[in-house]
């Protein structure tokens, strides 16, 4: 018989992808199934559209397999300590303003331990873009329970569910002050890389939720199928909302998700602030911080 | 490379330690601080967040000391020269960040005005009990610099060295003065722009192509670049090759931080600074740095009028510890006498280093308020037996 005819093999085709990510970190640590693939090709699609030299983009992340998002993009790129990613991107941008600085990281690293410099950055409008993929637990160290974890859901550290109420990250962006603050779940590839793209060429401290509950532990424990069956749950149940209050969009456990862009306003950066304010108290003996100089 | 005259303030002055702190970093091109308050170290970032707008830096005031180091690390990645300035309990929050910047191998400095601990201990007086937490304070192997200034115009040299010497090895430099240095006022006398020695960030020569951010050559310190250059760096806080990827091995850990840990340990020859007085015809010395260095001198000098040879040796640079220089002395002298505040920190490396050739003994001081010259002058005269 003769030789069934093969499809030419997909490996030695360039991924689309190639020229944004570490090819040579591939194979990635994420799981199957897992939404951070979703959330970084979202990133990587807005990379495309955003007329931004790729050279003046840097990406920080934190500690967690959301953290994980900087080594494998191919941009300057810095995986810090938990929870300082912000903290690390605001001293970066303060450094050189020329630079868009992303922070790529997950729920616990900016709501849990990072929560306070997530508050301040918003307070401050330090122009930066934070996506944070919201997975509702502690996913790296094996499932533990979050700030984000919903009331009566299961994890490792609340074997009897969690009976904490968690943060509403939306909500929480907007009262401290961000200026532009969406959500979307990682079905949503097509409106999330939309509001990447806006957030990116927005100035000041923009917010992106990505919700994707990690697909291996806290979709196991709280027995919710697997990755279909999520992509299937966001289907039937996330809500699109534009300019929908933030206060009303808790994440309850497997109820409603609002999805949509809530936010998006204009106040003056932390560091457009500090320069007219400088200027109108000092005059001509303010010298505007002008970007690298060491 | 000469400093900017922009930023410095020739003439004399009369300031306090803190405040020549400030001079120091801003002469030495610092354009960057976040810090947040904290007493005996707040008029450091004060006088910076007033001086800064003239000089085109940037002074934030972060939520806490976390974020501040944070923010000193990734400020010095976006391509200036950055610092923070805190106390015990801050330096206590600053050591996970001083760990990221001693693994991501970023020049910066954080000046820590010591007061009396543990905890909150006394906010307004001073200690020098943070010495062994400059040196190995944040979790795992690394080796840093540390300088310790006695005086006002001390202050203003030893951030200067300090900031060169974190270009040069691309280490955090710790500035550990104290509530005593920080806050007495003296004259302080600063040079000319082109009289202050400016050590330029060492940048790459390679194009990106060739580059390999932690690449080494012999000097042990690899070549950097900032962000916004197009080189496409990652940078990790994890174990890492030469190309700055993470790599989970026993061998890439090997190398990485035996790199980190020689590449001062086998220059430490070149990080040898000692102020020494009387020491030509000393029998006994005393071991003694910053405020307590000062106090040690009446206590000097009333032995000597007694007969007693006595001198004073002051490590300038306390990390890397003056290994050979302390060996020699204790090869020489009938004893060593450290005076130290706190209950024996730098007193076992001198210990250490005397490997039981003389008699090391401690005048111990939990802080609070100096020595007194009492105490010193009777554990000399019980060492000169």
């Amino acid at each position: 018989m003769k030789a069934t005819q093969v499809a030419p093999p997909v490996e030695t085709a360039e991924h689309p992808m190639a020229s944004l990510l570490r090819m040579d970190r591939i194979p990635h640590i994420w799981c199957p199934t897992c939404g951070i693939g979703t959330a970084v090709t979202a990133f990587a699609e807005a990379l495309k559209k955003v007329d931004i030299p790729l050279d003046k983009i840097s990406v920080v992340s934190g500690i967690g397999c959301t953290g994980r998002v900087a080594g494998y993009i191919k941009l300057d790129s810095f995986h810090s300590t938990h929870g300082r990613a912000i903290p690390f991107a605001t001293g970066l941008k303060l450094a050189n303003p020329e630079l868009k600085v992303v922070v790529f990281s997950g729920d616990g690293d900016i709501a849990g331990i990072g929560g306070n410099h997530f508050i301040h950055a918003a307070r401050r409008n330090m122009d930066i873009v934070v996506i944070c993929v919201n997975n509702f637990i502690y996913a790296m160290t094996g499932g533990q329970v979050a700030a984000t974890t919903p009331l009566t859901a299961n994890t490792s550290t609340s074997p009897y569910g969690n009976f904490e109420n968690p943060f509403s990250l939306p909500q929480l962006a907007e009262s401290c002050g961000a200026v532009y603050v969406a959500r979307w779940t990682a079905l949503h590839v097509r409106r999330l890389t939309r509001s990447i793209t806006e957030a990116m060429n927005k100035k000041g401290f923009s917010f992106i939720e990505i919700i994707c509950p990690c697909s291996t532990i806290y979709s196991r424990r709280n027995k919710l199928g697997d990755g279909l069956d999520l992509m299937k749950f966001y289907h039937d149940n996330s809500v699109i909302k534009h300019g929908a209050d933030t206060r009303e969009m808790a994440i309850e456990y497997q109820k409603q998700i609002v999805v949509g862009k809530f936010i998006d306003r204009e106040r003056p950066t932390f560091l457009d602030a500090h320069n007219a304010w400088m200027k109108q108290r000092l005059k001509d003996k303010f010298i505007a911080h002008g970007g690298p100089q060491c | 490379m000469k400093a900017d005259p922009k930023g410095v303030l020739t003439g004399e002055h009369y300031l306090d330690g803190d405040h020549a702190c400030s001079e120091g970093a801003i002469a030495a091109g610092c354009r960057f601080l976040a810090g947040y308050p904290i007493t005996p170290s707040t008029e450091v970032a004060e006088r910076v967040s007033e001086r800064f707008p003239e000089v085109g830096g940037v002074f934030i005031q972060m939520e806490d000391e976390m974020g501040s180091m944070a923010a000193v690390v990734g400020a010095a990645w976006g391509g200036v020269k950055a610092l923070t300035v805190t106390s015990g309990p801050g330096f206590s929050l600053m050591m996970e960040n001083i760990g990221l910047a001693a693994m991501l191998e970023t020049p910066c400095v954080v000046i820590n005005v010591q007061r009396g601990g543990p905890s909150t201990g006394l906010p307004t007086l001073p200690g020098q009990s943070d010495m062994m937490q400059a040196r190995w304070g944040s979790h795992g192997d690394y080796e840093i610099i540390a300088v310790s200034p006695n005086s006002p115009q001390d202050c203003f040299e030893q951030v200067i060295k300090a900031v060169n010497l974190s270009e040069k090895f691309r280490v955090p430099v710790m500035v550990m003065t104290d509530e005593c240095v920080g806050h007495m006022t003296e004259k302080v006398v600063i040079p000319p722009a082109d009289q202050i020695e400016i050590e330029p960030r060492r940048y790459t020569k390679l194009p990106p192509e060739e580059y390999l951010p932690f690449k080494a050559g012999k000097d042990l310190i690899p070549d950097m670049v900032k962000a916004g250059d197009g080189y496409k760096i990652h940078v990790t806080g994890l174990t890492h090759d030469e190309k700055g990827y993470p790599v989970m091995s026993w061998q890439a850990q090997e190398k990485l931080v035996r790199r980190l840990v020689e590449k001062i340990r086998l220059r430490a020859d070149e990080l040898v600074d000692i102020e020494e007085m009387q020491m030509e015809d000393a029998e006994v010395v005393i071991f003694s740095y910053g405020i307590s260095s000062r106090v040690c001198i009446p206590a000097l000098q009333k032995a000597r009028k007694e007969g007693i040879k006595v001198g004073l040796f002051r490590p300038i640079i306390c990390w890397p510890f003056p290994e050979k220089q302390v060996k020699e002395l204790a090869r020489k002298m009938k004893g060593i006498v450290v005076v130290e505040m706190n209950y024996g920190q730098m007193y076992y490396e001198v210990e250490r280093c005397a490997c039981g050739k003389t008699r090391v003994s401690l005048v111990p001081h939990g802080g609070g308020w100096v020595h007194s010259p009492e105490d010193i002058y009777k554990a000399i005269k019980e060492a000169a037996k």
